[in-house]
């Protein structure tokens, strides 16, 4: 029997970077909020100190700061009709767990969206004519503009302190940044990090190529600074040991590195780690939340009643909550019918990895941040003509090297034994001289009818609760996308110079065993009808008006692009639609 | 784990010497049951805090019996041999390392989703294993033994080097099969696990004295390469460091 | 009398919606107490403020001022005692006149000797309107009804009489006199500094006895596992290098673009000194500026060829330089410059090798929040080379110190692994 604790204005599940997010700008507006994460507190001087975090195996191929499948994982098949098995051991994403969630290990690459990702339906189909876009694709407009939200963007890159270079500054295009963007009405809060070796020379054979190069936009602080909550951080300090790790410098954006220094000072702040939302609760029309129930670390059951439930965990948990919630109706896939888990996406990635002279070229590949690097945007989004390329989507590539260590990068030529003298050799020649991009190829993810999440009939949690499947391969309109565009890439990587160039095109079937970046989306869509979205523009879920939920669990399709700035901003896009307009009249914000 | 007040409550009685303000510092969370609960005011902190590794030296086999180290040794020497400037596996420590690795969490899948039933399914679909990494060891190395005996009249460590390649050749394409164990799936646990060893920080009992850095000219477990990023094509100097340090830290009395 | 009365009211107001009474208002001279007096009352709370009353009187887990904190002395624990106004186990029974013997004669309220744990040696200092401003806002404090025995000294300690002697030697009893040669602002700030705010428990030597080494004061004493370093204007140890502004938004904010507090100077910034006003920190400022540096000068530094300097600066390079640069200059605000540091040179070294061992959170304040924290290298370098880095961190960029030993090292850690287990 669940112990009712006193009730909170707000309470929050999950805090990451959305969590933080909210809880900051609630608390500034005078609730009483709590935040429950189910993950441990973490911070840089005793979870990831720089006395220890340097280590490749515990972090990067043990997994140590991600979430035990123990404690949750799920179930993953590639079609309809296939038995789905658990994902007993993390591959193709990585799922985070304690505060700051994802915010702690990402590599801090910080994008926007292009306007015309937010429209795509409509521009598309403009564009190409519907008979262009395959039958079974899904994709939707989201009911927000990029104009609606660059102010929120801003806000998110001058919490960051995101090191870039403006492309397009109100209107004007300026050199050495990227000249696809979005108008920005600020340039960005530092300068751009100065790029290693490899990624300078990318630059420099993307140009002779004819293209814009432009740096990465980069979490990862080019100088000192000092953010708009009053919170300092430091110059990044290239140490190689970014993505997978916590940063031991306060030099990565994150929650604890711009936000949770400021609100934990807060008194109607309070946060429960090592708590775990097990439902949200709804009363019995089904249509107002009145909290959360929560799991403590001894396994008691506890109820925080609330009167905003803010849902901002990881978007795959925030589908499987609501699925255990019973909030929105569940989608099915082959009535086509429903909204809880339709239009799940993952993001299509591929790399081109270049062999050098290593008498000419050595490239010190251990020195590197999270989000360096050198990109062109020419082939992203709608940027070039797809009319008689026979495919829609597109992605920045880019050298986005972010470090060289070893278990992971020792590459060696195809047709070099595995093992032996020769493999011994051949690490030895090429680890100095050999561009490993990693995300080099970083494409959009369309939506389709039989991409999407629902419950598994067999396999449960430790809870006894089904676990969430996934069903997700990929489509022909991303294989031919990719195909196009490693080609296109490798040409700028031999262009650097390599004697020799291997292509590593992404095939079908998706495999779940080999990483391809965490950017999971989907599966609770915003959009402007209830019918094929469950959120209304403002986050707010169409079914239960005193729930919003946060993350990019809201896209509609997965652009190409790293998802944890438009994250960012439509958490603050939210925010003040809460603040502004939901606190002060409870209730639907969008009338359908 | 008793409450602050009580923990308090008991020194004051007993007069005890106590650090009052340490004691402050240190109880930076409330308990409430298994509930840990922040309160406005300050980011948890306490001294000494943290969960740095334990550095591995080499005692006795902690999981291999001595017959399987071994065997291991011997398998992971072929796998990276030595020559005349880096050491092979077996004296760089990668069967410490696998042996280490096997009686700990890894070999017993701590925090993996180890609930049935195990269904074979597609390679896309991972691993599907009942046995983790422990048990598969043992039974491969007990399969391995018996096929090298049979095959080449003795155990794997006591076979010629291209007596031991032909084996390890084998068991990489399918041609060498094992008695109830798939070869070449432990073919590639096996080389994965030592390529780990080789090139993971020495604390972990394998890559000893940080020899596979030195050999592609990886610096470790240093954090600061500011002074570098602009330094196109030259060289790094400095040694490689390990997570516990490099011989330049040892002060040399007089 | 009154311009200086109306001086500390406007010093002390804290912007609020309490209503400061006009000065004399049912208040001649301060000298009786009157529970409508608002103004005295939120003069006593900020005095209260000032004096950190709270630091030993606040009760673990938070009533305030009930009492119960252990507090650690060179002889052994007292008991921080319940002053709520609690009829019974508080003060509430107190004439006015005890409590202000209890502040500045070290007097209990049947005559007994205090100890200056609870330092009556420094708040004797106090005027009495002062005193009584206390008394009026410990009044408005929940009772709490909390029995304390504040006694748990060893024998011979224990035996209260023995104050006597003991006050003798140490104690000179006697209000604040200004010196009418110095300015007000330094009058002030002697007032707070050698009266209310006590500095010298912390920052002066003491004598084997346990009392104040008024020759060295406010130069520098160790305790509780830190060395609380010298305040005064010296040039390597003390404050030469800063200025009155950079001493005063270090107690404002805990923090300045070259250094932080942690520990128990953290604790006092955070509780006390970052809730006073900037003109009584300007005046302490201007205080401890005026107090003359020391004319021993520094040692020599370490030649660069001392194998404490070459295995330090091999350590310096791989472990510290990530955060305090390879210049030793660190990041403002964010990580303390060790180059030019005063600290870095004191001449007892405990407070570095703490910091080393343990780890250091710094102080968060409304100003700066950010609170950077180091982490703990007890594991990771041993005595011998914890002792070389620091050796090699006090001779490098101009500075010079002597060595450090790995022996104060072992004991840091020693201390350190007893207060983790509790005992």
């Amino acid at each position: 029997m669940a112990q009712k604790l006193p009730r909170k204005d707000v309470a929050i599940i999950g805090l990451g970077w959305t969590g933080s997010i909210l809880a900051h700008e609630l608390t500034d507006e005078g609730l009483d909020v709590v935040a429950i994460e189910r993950g441990p507190w973490r911070d840089a001087p005793t979870d990831f100190p720089t006395t220890y975090v340097q280590d490749e195996l515990r972090y990067r191929i043990r997994h140590e700061l991600f979430l035990r499948p123990e404690q949750l994982t799920f179930t993953f098949r590639n079609k309809m009709s296939e038995q789905a098995l658990p994902i007993r051991t993390w591959g193709a994403f990585m799922p985070m767990n304690g505060v700051g969630g994802g915010g702690v290990h990402w590599n801090a690459e910080t994008w926007r969206f292009l306007p015309s990702d937010f429209v795509l339906k409509t521009h598309l189909t403009q564009r190409y004519g519907a008979k262009f876009l395959p039958q079974d694709m899904t994709i939707q407009d989201w009911g927000v503009t990029y104009d609606d939200l660059e102010p929120h963007y801003d806000q998110f890159e001058y919490l960051c302190g995101t090191s870039g270079a403006a492309g397009n500054l109100k209107g004007q295009i300026l050199e050495g940044g990227n000249p696809f963007e979005g108008q920005r009405s600020r340039p960005y809060p530092n300068p751009p990090q100065p790029q290693p070796f490899s990624h300078t020379l990318f630059a420099k054979a993307a140009r002779e190529l004819g293209y814009k190069p432009f740096p990465q936009p980069s979490g990862n602080m080019s100088q000192a600074y000092t953010n708009p909550l009053g919170v300092r951080l430091g110059p990044c300090t290239y140490c190689g040991f970014c993505e997978w790790f916590g940063c031991g410098n306060y030099s990565k954006a994150s929650p604890q590195t711009t936000i949770l220094p400021v609100l934990v000072r807060k008194s109607n702040f309070s946060y429960r780690a090592e708590c775990e939302v097990t439902r949200i609760n709804v009363d019995a029309s089904g249509k107002r939340a009145t909290g959360v129930t929560f799991v403590d670390s001894s396994g008691k059951e506890w109820e925080q009643p609330a009167d905003l439930v803010i849902l901002a965990a990881f978007t795959i948990f925030n589908v499987h909550l609501l699925l255990m919630s019973g909030i929105g109706k569940p989608y099915d896939p082959v009535a086509n019918q429903g909204v809880i888990g339709r239009n799940f996406t993952h993001q299509t990635v591929s790399d081109v990895v270049g062999f050098f002279d290593k008498d000419k070229f050595n490239f010190n590949p251990f020195i590197a941040s999270g989000a360096i690097g050198m990109c062109i945007d020419e082939f992203n989004g709608d940027n070039f003509d797809h009319g008689p390329l026979g495919f829609v989507g597109g992605g920045y590539m880019g050298q986005v090297q972010t470090g060289g260590r070893p278990i992971q990068t020792t590459h060696v030529p195809s047709g070099t034994p595995r093992w032996g003298a020769k493999w011994k050799t051949a690490v030895k020649d090429n680890y100095l001289s050999t561009v490993t991009p990693g995300t080099g190829v970083h494409g959009s993810f369309y939506s389709y009818r039989d991409i999407y999440l629902d419950l598994d009939p067999l396999y449960k949690d430790r809870f006894g609760r089904p676990l969430m499947r996934m069903t997700i391969d990929f489509h022909d309109n991303e294989i031919k996308q990719n195909a196009y565009l490693t080609d296109k890439f490798a040409g700028i990587i031999k262009a650097m110079g390599a004697r020799q160039i291997e292509k590593q095109y992404r095939k079908a079937p998706y495999d779940v065993t080999k990483y391809q970046t965490t950017h999971l989306n989907g599966g609770a869509i915003m959009g402007t009808d209830p019918t094929t979205s469950a959120l209304n523009r403002y986050l707010q879920s169409w079914d239960v008006p005193n729930l919003f939920v946060m993350g990019a669990t809201a896209f509609p399709q997965n652009a190409g692009y790293n998802p944890t700035g438009t994250v960012g901003a439509l958490a603050y896009w939210a925010a003040a639609a809460i603040r502004t307009q939901y606190l002060k009249s409870p209730g639907p914000l969008v009338h359908a | 784990m008793p409450d602050a007040l009580t923990t308090l409550a008991a020194f004051a009685g007993t007069g005890l010497k106590l650090h009052r303000r340490e004691l402050l510092g240190s109880v930076a969370f409330l308990l409430i049951g298994g509930t840990a609960i922040g309160r406005a005011g300050s980011l948890p902190w306490r001294p000494l805090a943290g969960s740095p590794p334990s550095p591995i030296g080499k005692e006795q086999w902690a999981f291999f019996t001595p017959a399987e180290g071994a065997a291991v040794e011997a398998l992971v020497d072929r796998l990276v041999p030595p020559d005349p400037d880096t050491p092979g596996g077996k004296d760089a420590g990668c069967a410490v390392f696998i042996d280490r690795q096997l009686a700990g969490p890894y070999g017993r899948r701590a925090g993996l989703y180890l609930s049935p039933p195990f269904i074979k399914g597609t390679k896309q679909q991972g691993p599907q294993e009942a046995d983790g990494p422990a048990v598969r060891y043992r039974k491969a190395l007990a399969a391995l033994d018996q096929y090298c005996r049979k095959d080449k009249g003795g155990a794997f460590a006591s076979l010629s080097e291209a007596d031991k390649d032909a084996i390890i050749g084998g068991l990489e394409s399918g041609k060498a099969k094992l008695d109830g164990v798939d070869g070449q799936a432990f073919f590639e646990l096996l080389l994965k696990n030592a390529q780990e060893g080789f090139f993971a920080d020495p604390i972990y009992g394998g890559n000893r004295d940080m020899c596979s850095w030195r050999m592609i000219g990886f610096p470790g477990a240093r954090y600061d390469y500011r002074d570098w990023v602009s330094r196109h094509n030259e060289r790094y100097p400095h040694p490689p460091v390990s997570i516990m340090g490099r011989a330049e830290w040892t002060v040399h009395k007089a | 009398m009154r311009e200086k009365l109306a001086r500390w009211i406007a010093g002390a107001a804290i912007a609020s919606s309490i209503f400061v009474a006009a000065a004399g208002a049912g208040d001649k001279a301060g000298t009786s107490l009157d529970p409508q007096n608002f103004g005295q009352i939120e003069r006593g709370r900020y005095l209260a403020i000032v004096g950190d009353c709270a630091s030993c009187h606040n009760a673990p887990g938070g009533q305030p001022y009930a009492g119960g904190r252990p507090i650690e002395t060179p002889f052994g624990v007292v008991i921080g005692a319940n002053i709520t106004p609690d009829p019974e186990t508080g003060i509430g029974a107190w004439s006015d006149a005890a409590f202000v013997r209890a502040l500045r004669e070290g007097k209990g309220d049947h005559g007994q000797f205090l100890y200056p744990a609870m330092p009556y040696p420094y708040y004797t200092k106090l005027t009495e309107r002062d005193a009584l401003a206390i008394r009026a806002y410990l009044n408005t404090v929940k009772p709490v009804h909390n029995a304390v025995i504040s006694n748990k000294l060893p024998f011979p300690f224990d035996i209260r009489e023995g104050m006597a002697a003991w006050n003798t030697l140490y104690f000179k009893s006697g209000e604040f006199k200004p010196d009418p040669t110095k300015s007000a602002t330094w009058n002030r700030g002697a007032y707070l500094v050698e009266g209310l705010g006590h500095c010298g428990a912390c920052h002066t030597p003491k004598t084997r006895l346990g009392g104040d080494d008024r020759a060295h004061a406010l130069q520098g004493y160790a305790l509780q596992g830190w060395f609380a370093p010298n305040i005064t204007n010296d040039r390597e140890r003390g404050l030469g290098g800063w200025s009155v502004a950079d001493i005063a938004a270090y107690l404002k904010a805990g923090h300045t673009a070259v250094t932080a507090a942690t520990g128990i100077m953290g604790e006092e910034i955070a509780l006390a000194s970052s809730h006073m006003t900037d003109a009584d920190l300007a005046a302490i400022a201007t205080y401890l500026k005026a107090l003359p540096g020391q004319t021993s000068s520094p040692p020599p530094a370490l030649s660069a060829s001392d194998p404490r300097m070459i295995a330090g600066a091999a350590i310096y390079l791989d472990n510290c330089s990530a955060c305090h640069g390879p210049d030793g200059k660190g990041v403002p605000f964010l990580f303390p410059s060790l180059a030019g540091s005063p600290n870095i040179r004191s001449t007892d070294p405990a407070t570095l090798v703490r910091i080393v061992i343990e780890g250091a959170r710094s102080v968060a304040t409304d100003k700066e929040p950010t609170s950077p924290g180091m982490p703990s290298f007890a594991w990771k370098l041993n005595d011998d080379q914890a002792a070389a880095v620091l050796t090699y961190v006090r001779n490098s960029w101009g500075a010079s110190a002597p060595p450090v030993d790995p022996h104060d090292v072992e004991q840091a850690r020693a201390r350190a692994a007893m207060a983790a287990t509790g005992r």
